[in-house]
């Protein structure tokens, strides 16, 4: 799950990394009682969504009066703002985030990973930030500076220190730069967070240390035991129908193509993607109903996959494994009968029960393709999309 | 032979009284797995499933011998069991749960690295659909019955493309000796090459189908040991070709997020280390069937 950077700048703040003041605003008029209230003659207006690379998209502003303000957070909100990361839909921005603009004199980066090779934490300082990290890697890899941390004892201030004397920082700048990764660091272990990013991390004229920018992730798996964050999730931020499925416990990302797909495991309907597209067509969905495929998930399936008006075809693909066949091919049928499914559906149900679900499909008059293997399902899928 | 377990394997069932557990363990029992007793904390000197119940693993290896355990266990206690099971001696444990914090899986892993390799516990899954040995003994939640013995081993990271390889490959007489599936998640217990090195000492493995997926590294690392070290024939797959960038698929682990993530860059990887990868999803069973033609001296069924 991700956030926000004012709510994740909060979060590090509880952690003791210094930010710069700020205030979020819903409308221009709170945008500028809020530079108002902050004091201070310059202001950074930054629309808040779920993306980096927003100054290059026209997501962040600096101001110097409140009418500026005012004008900067009437420009963003509600607009669609298009980066480099959200992809060509871009998103919409509900929120901005205004903040005392700080003078600084350097950019630092600091990112905080789970690293799936190590199997631990890995801590990531450069002397060069406000880019991306994959630039810094590129332009100077010798740039980037990392810790490993243990997990049985976290990260040693020895290592924060080795850190901060490696990005050339001054003594008053080392003790304040070691207190922000220590910070940033406690925050990823305590929130079960996956990734945190500072960048830039800034260090200014007189010497303190700041986070001028700040990106959180989260595991999904961890967010049951921090219902606060939970709470910070912003379902405008995430496709609709991707939010809708999640509350029915059901996995879907959806995609450009119009063979819509319903399967049951995550690798299998990665595979069954992958097998459309070999057999020339184009998967518009990704869609886990998972183990239990009951009719009220069958069901709840069909439409999410319905409400995409690409959908030409509709491929069900079933390894049933603990539930069964003729379990399945009822829930299809039902779903059928009560959606009115237009669209030509190619079904595929194997395991245990098979030939009984097969035999329910074949039964039931409904013009549903039935077939036994992958390959005839994908193939079948893709011809009856190109017939429509 | 076969590897990991076999219906001589002593088997205990962590959760062992919880709804799902139970459902398996009659399963497991049916499907012909020893399995000797479970632990449910607070229920122990119970009966369940005709099989005694243990308050800790401690208890339960003592009055058993058991060496192997299957974890039904929620996510919140989950990274305890294993550390308890880890700490009790057992050899095996595979972890069922979907659902446990990454971080978690973290401290699990660098918890077993206290006990030294010969005595360290080794970990399927999580979020995995276990082992089975064909016709012996299955320690997991798959549908046995799809499975014939043969000479041929499969590991997998997702469940039910493991079933659709089995079934591929059952269709043309090719059976299989254990089916590993080692889970979705960002951290696993154990990896592609952990249960490789396996296959390559079981003497009735003959070669063995690796089907990985989007996020990771562990396809590479395993591919360059298969290289390196191993004399039976691989046969790869990775999932997730159509999968786009950035975005969680089904599986906590299934994720595109660095370079080397993506299907084409891990079946290039395969291929640059002569794994013989099959094109599409659906033709497992055929590529199978043509590696083990070439090989001389082989038989495929069982």
């Amino acid at each position: 799950m991700d956030i926000h950077e004012y709510q994740a700048k909060e979060l590090l703040s509880g952690y003791g990394v210094p930010i710069p003041r700020g205030a979020v605003a819903y409308s221009p008029e709170q945008a500028s009682y809020a530079a108002s209230e902050l004091g201070g003659w310059h202001w950074a207006v930054k629309a808040q969504i779920h993306s980096g690379a927003r100054g290059k998209a026209g997501g962040i502003k600096l101001c110097t009066t409140y009418h500026e303000v005012q004008e900067a957070a009437q420009a963003m909100l509600g607009k669609t703002l298009v980066t480099q990361q959200t992809g060509p839909q871009g998103k919409v921005v509900q929120r901005v985030y205004i903040e005392l603009a700080e003078k600084f004199e350097r950019e630092l980066y600091l990112g905080i990973v789970l690293d799936r090779k190590a199997e631990r934490v890995r801590v990531i300082a450069s002397a060069q930030g406000g880019m991306e990290i994959e630039e810094i890697a590129d332009r100077s890899p010798d740039a980037i500076l990392q810790i490993i941390v243990d997990p049985a004892v976290g990260l040693q201030p020895f290592q924060a220190r080795e850190l901060a004397f490696g990005l050339g920082l001054n003594l008053k700048q080392v003790s304040r730069a070691v207190a922000a990764i220590m910070g940033a660091y406690r925050a990823f272990r305590d929130l079960d967070a996956t990734m945190v990013e500072i960048n830039p991390l800034v260090v200014t004229g007189d010497d303190r240390v700041i986070a001028l920018d700040a990106k959180m992730s989260f595991d999904d798996n961890g967010l049951f035991r921090h219902r606060d964050v939970a709470e910070m999730r912003d379902l405008s931020q995430e496709d609709p129908r991707e939010a809708e499925a999640s509350q029915d416990n059901l996995n879907y990302v959806g995609l450009d193509g119009d063979i819509g797909c319903i399967i049951n495991g995550a690798g299998l309907a990665m595979a069954t993607m992958d097998t459309i597209k070999y057999a020339g067509g184009n998967p518009a969905n990704f869609l886990d109903v998972g183990g239990g495929a009951s009719p009220e998930r069958v069901a709840k399936a069909f439409k999410l996959v319905l409400s995409d008006a690409k959908v030409r075809a509709i491929l069900v693909n079933i390894f049933a494994g603990i539930n069964r066949c003729d379990w399945v091919a009822e829930g299809v049928v039902q779903a059928v009968h009560a959606i009115g499914i237009k669209v030509p559906l190619v079904v595929r149900l194997a395991g245990t029960n098979e030939r009984e679900g097969r035999r329910i499909i074949s039964e039931s008059g409904l013009p549903i393709i039935s077939t036994d293997t992958l390959a005839e399902a994908a193939h079948q899928a893709v011809a009856a999309a190109r017939s429509q | 032979m076969s590897i990991l377990i076999d219906g001589k394997t002593p088997v205990i069932v962590l959760g062992f009284t919880g709804n799902k557990a139970s459902f398996h363990a009659r399963e497991m029992i049916a499907y012909g797995t020893c399995v000797v007793g479970g632990v449910t904390p607070g229920k122990g000197g119970q009966t369940h499933l005709d099989r005694p119940v243990f308050n800790t693993v401690k208890d339960a290896v003592r009055a058993t011998g058991a060496t192997t355990s299957i974890a039904f266990v929620p996510p919140a206690f989950a990274a305890d069991s294993l550390m308890e099971a880890a700490d009790a001696g057992l050899k095996l444990v595979c972890i069922i749960t979907d659902g446990i914090p990454a971080q978690d899986m973290m401290r699990v892993k660098r918890y077993l690295m206290r006990y030294p390799k010969d005595r360290r516990t080794l970990l399927v899954g999580p979020n995995c659909a276990g082992v089975i040995s064909a016709g012996k003994a299955m320690l997991g939640i798959m549908p046995g019955h799809i499975y014939k013995r043969g000479n041929v081993g499969i590991v997998s990271r997702s469940g039910t493309l493991g079933y659709e390889a089995a079934a591929q490959m059952n269709a043309l007489g090719i059976g299989q000796t254990t089916s590993v599936g080692i889970g979705g998640d960002p951290i696993n217990g154990s990896s592609f090459l952990d249960h490789l090195m396996l296959f390559e000492e079981d003497p009735e493995t003959e070669a063995v189908v690796m089907i990985g997926e989007i996020g990771g590294p562990q396809e590479a690392e395993a591919s360059k040991w298969v290289k390196e070290n191993m004399t039976k024939p691989v046969i790869g797959y990775v999932a997730g070709l159509t999968a786009p960038k950035g975005r969680r698929m089904g599986h906590a682990g299934a994720i595109i997020s660095s370079t080397g993530d993506t299907a084409a860059e891990k079946t290039q990887i395969m291929k640059s280390y002569g794994l013989t990868v099959a094109p599409s999803a659906c033709e497992l069973g055929s590529t199978v069937a043509e590696v083990l033609r070439k090989k001389p001296g082989q038989r495929t069924t069982g």
